[in-house]
């Protein structure tokens, strides 16, 4: 096929008969506070890790509710951990925790074949 | 050779399985030490270390000197028990030899001397041991006695909490609460039959000689006491009572300069097996402000031990510290929570990749550099403080985290990801080192103590800027001037237990500010509740315990509680109770007011007080 410098953009269809939401609701029943979360972006805007580097703490939330493992895996693994969306979160969301339960947890999820 | 009566069978069976259990076990945690810690063992054993070990041994597992400052009650309790104990075995062997006239008495002789021994003391010696062996017993059973007691009522031996046990712990508990009497009740009876015994023992047993069957029941007592004694070996090893040949263990190795590391090894498991649960360490920790009573250090050994510790147990504390002071056996608490916490995420540590393939960031050529830290930056009046505080000094420095920096990586040490950690500390510091300066200048303790313990900074002096500040003051390059302030100063974690930095910001503040002594303080200090390391806690457990901290420090009416760390500060400014300020802040205020002075705007009392609410 010839190469006109394009490429068909990746399908970003989420089928939710194949939504696996294990990721989520694990996260949701050990950190219960991050059912809260009014998608602000007060963390994204005050993040240590985003300043250097594309890394959006708010998306976080919406590749995890989304069920998008592969890509939460690769962006999950910028964050510095320093702190500061906990303290800036209106409401008082146990961010580090939901971090850390999401590298944790997402070894068992994520798809063998990735 | 006549035989050994049976009943001496349960003390001798118990007595050999533990020896050789300890034996084995010992050898397998040395065995599962470093290379380097074991040179350590091999350097050390023939020198004065060992002395000093046996000192403390003494000092520490004999008559428990830390337990006695604690509570005098509980002190005597615990060496009534374990230096009574050590003296009747001691005092009880002397007495066999004395009596067989040999060296060679084997141990269920002299544990059970008075059964063997049908005839009166008559030597002065003997009668001399004799008397002291029945004191020592009533010594024993008068802690034995207060233990009783301390069950039914912890608050008498000022403990507000106590432990929660488990079966082994129970069967070992149960066994040694019944040695002794039994030992006194059959000891007695013997000496009931026989006409013979001591001060103590031969009055009561003439008294049940003359109540009670004793030719009956001499057999059965002196098959229950050797039944206790057997008992109590046995179930040693799945009862807490393991910490007391562990401990002695553990206070010889620690003697030789060996460390809890950043793994689970020998020596971290020998510190495990030293918790005695007695529970000190319950009563200063601040979770249980937060009604959080199940994550405290000694819960945490036990589940290590047990090898059923949860992630939510493992992290839900806030490593500020607290309990290690007060721990009788010195045990290395947050170590040993560390150690189980790289453990449990080493499968998940982040490389930082983009760190590397940022843009490349060149260090401006410096003496000073200022790193605020990530706290900090939410803080922007404590930078602002330093700023004008470093023009007022005339310091040139290099604000090296002003815009687009790494995090220190202290915080994810504390949630154990020390490979992780050491990606971003690596970055932070070809940075420091590029820029050829002779002093760092931090103002986030938790960035203070990453810099100071786990960067390796050759030339390079790491300050906090408590320290710093005093520093310029002492050399005059800062005014100094009293304000007629009222001032608590909250140390934080990571400064002062974890730094041992507690005088220098109190130092700085008496010259800039009244400082107010208050109870719990450096050591003993609050926690401010906002501690990074604490994963799994509540924001509203958070202010509980900020809250509780906060209301002591109102109770000494002071116009502004002042903190070294930004963490502290911005989680007791959420209580509104007391204005919240850093040392920089107070500092520079203190210098504007002088500055102020030659041009007629010096602020009353009452006007510094409206300012500190900003």
């Amino acid at each position: 096929m010839k190469n006109f410098g394009y490429s068909i953009i990746k399908q970003r269809t989420i089928d939710y008969d194949q939504f696996d939401g294990r990721l989520l609701n694990e996260i949701l029943e050990m950190e219960p506070s991050f059912k809260v979360c009014l998608s602000c972006g007060g963390c994204t805007a005050t993040c240590s890790a985003g300043d250097l580097v594309s890394f959006n703490v708010r998306r976080m939330n919406l590749l995890l509710r989304r069920g998008e493992t592969v890509e939460l895996e690769s962006e999950i693994k910028k964050c510095m951990l320093c702190g500061k969306c906990m303290l800036v979160c209106p409401r008082g969301i146990n961010l580090r925790n939901v971090i850390m339960l999401i590298k944790k947890s997402i070894l068992k999820y994520k798809p063998v074949n990735e | 050779m006549d035989f050994p009566p049976s009943f001496i069978l349960p003390f001798t069976i118990g007595l050999l399985f533990i020896s050789v259990f300890l034996v084995i076990i010992t050898g397998i945690w040395i065995s599962g030490l470093s290379r380097i810690d074991k040179s350590r063992i091999i350097k050390s054993i023939l020198t004065r270390k060992s002395l000093l070990a046996i000192r403390e041994t003494f000092m520490e597992a004999l008559l428990h000197r830390k337990i006695f400052r604690k509570n005098p009650v509980l002190g005597y309790m615990h060496m009534s028990l374990a230096f009574g104990w050590f003296l009747l075995i001691v005092v009880g062997h002397i007495d066999a030899v004395n009596h067989y006239q040999t060296f060679s008495v084997p141990a269920y002789k002299a544990i059970f001397m008075r059964f063997f021994v049908t005839e009166p003391a008559t030597t002065l010696s003997g009668k001399i041991l004799a008397a002291s062996m029945d004191l020592l017993l009533l010594f024993v059973l008068s802690g034995v006695m207060l233990a009783y007691l301390k069950r039914l009522n912890s608050r008498m031996f000022g403990m507000k909490k106590t432990t929660k046990l488990k079966m082994g712990d129970r069967i070992a508990l149960s066994a040694l609460w019944l040695i002794f009497p039994l030992r006194f009740l059959a000891e007695s009876v013997s000496a009931g039959i026989h006409h013979n015994g001591s001060i103590i023992s031969q009055p009561t047993g003439q008294l049940l000689a003359s109540t009670l069957p004793v030719q009956s029941i001499e057999m059965p007592l002196w098959w229950a006491y050797s039944g206790a004694l057997g008992l109590f070996f046995v179930a040693l090893p799945v009862s807490r009572y393991m910490h007391i040949p562990v401990e002695v263990v553990m206070i010889f190795l620690r003697k030789y300069g060996i460390r809890v590391q950043k793994r689970i090894d020998g020596y971290s498991r020998i510190q495990v097996y030293s918790c005695s649960r007695c529970g000190i360490c319950l009563d200063s920790c601040q979770m249980t402000h937060a009604a959080i009573k199940d994550t405290q250090s000694v819960y945490v050994l036990k589940h290590i031990r047990n090898k059923n510790l949860t992630d939510e147990k493992l992290f839900n504390c806030l490593l500020c510290g607290r309990c290690q002071p007060d721990c009788p056996v010195g045990l290395e608490l947050n170590n040993l929570r560390m150690t189980q916490r790289i453990e449990s995420t080493k499968e998940y540590n982040s490389s930082y990749d983009y760190l590397k393939n940022g843009p490349v960031v060149v260090s401006p050529q410096t003496e000073v550099i200022y790193f605020a830290g990530c706290m900090t930056h939410l803080t922007p009046a404590i930078i602002k403080s330093m700023k004008e505080i470093f023009a007022v000094a005339s310091v040139k420095y290099w604000f090296m985290d002003q815009d687009k920096t790494a995090c220190c990586g202290r915080p994810l040490m504390q949630v154990g990801q020390y490979e992780a950690a050491k990606k971003l500390a690596e970055h932070n510091r070809e940075k420091i080192m590029a820029s050829g300066a002779k002093k760092l200048v931090v103002s986030c303790p938790i960035c203070y103590k990453v810099f100071n313990e786990d960067y390796a900074l050759p030339g390079i002096s790491v300050q906090h800027h408590s320290e710093y500040l005093l520093e310029l003051m002492a050399d005059k390059r800062l005014p100094v001037n009293k304000l007629p302030l009222r001032v608590v100063y909250h140390d934080p974690c990571e400064l002062g237990r974890g730094s041992g930095i507690y005088h220098q910001p109190r130092l700085l503040l008496d010259e800039y500010a009244e400082v107010i002594p208050i109870k719990n303080e450096k050591e003993a200090a609050f926690c401010c509740g906002g501690s990074l390391a604490n994963i799994k806690i509540q924001m509203s457990e958070r202010n509980q315990i900020s809250d509780k901290a906060m209301d002591e420090y109102l109770s000494y009416q002071p116009d502004v509680l002042a903190t070294a760390c930004p963490l502290c500060k911005k989680t007791f400014a959420k209580s509104r109770d007391l204005p919240v300020h850093d040392i920089a802040e107070i500092v520079c205020m203190a210098i504007r007011q002088k500055n102020a002075a030659s041009s007629d705007k010096i602020k009353s009392k009452k006007e510094l007080k409206m300012e500190l609410w900003g």
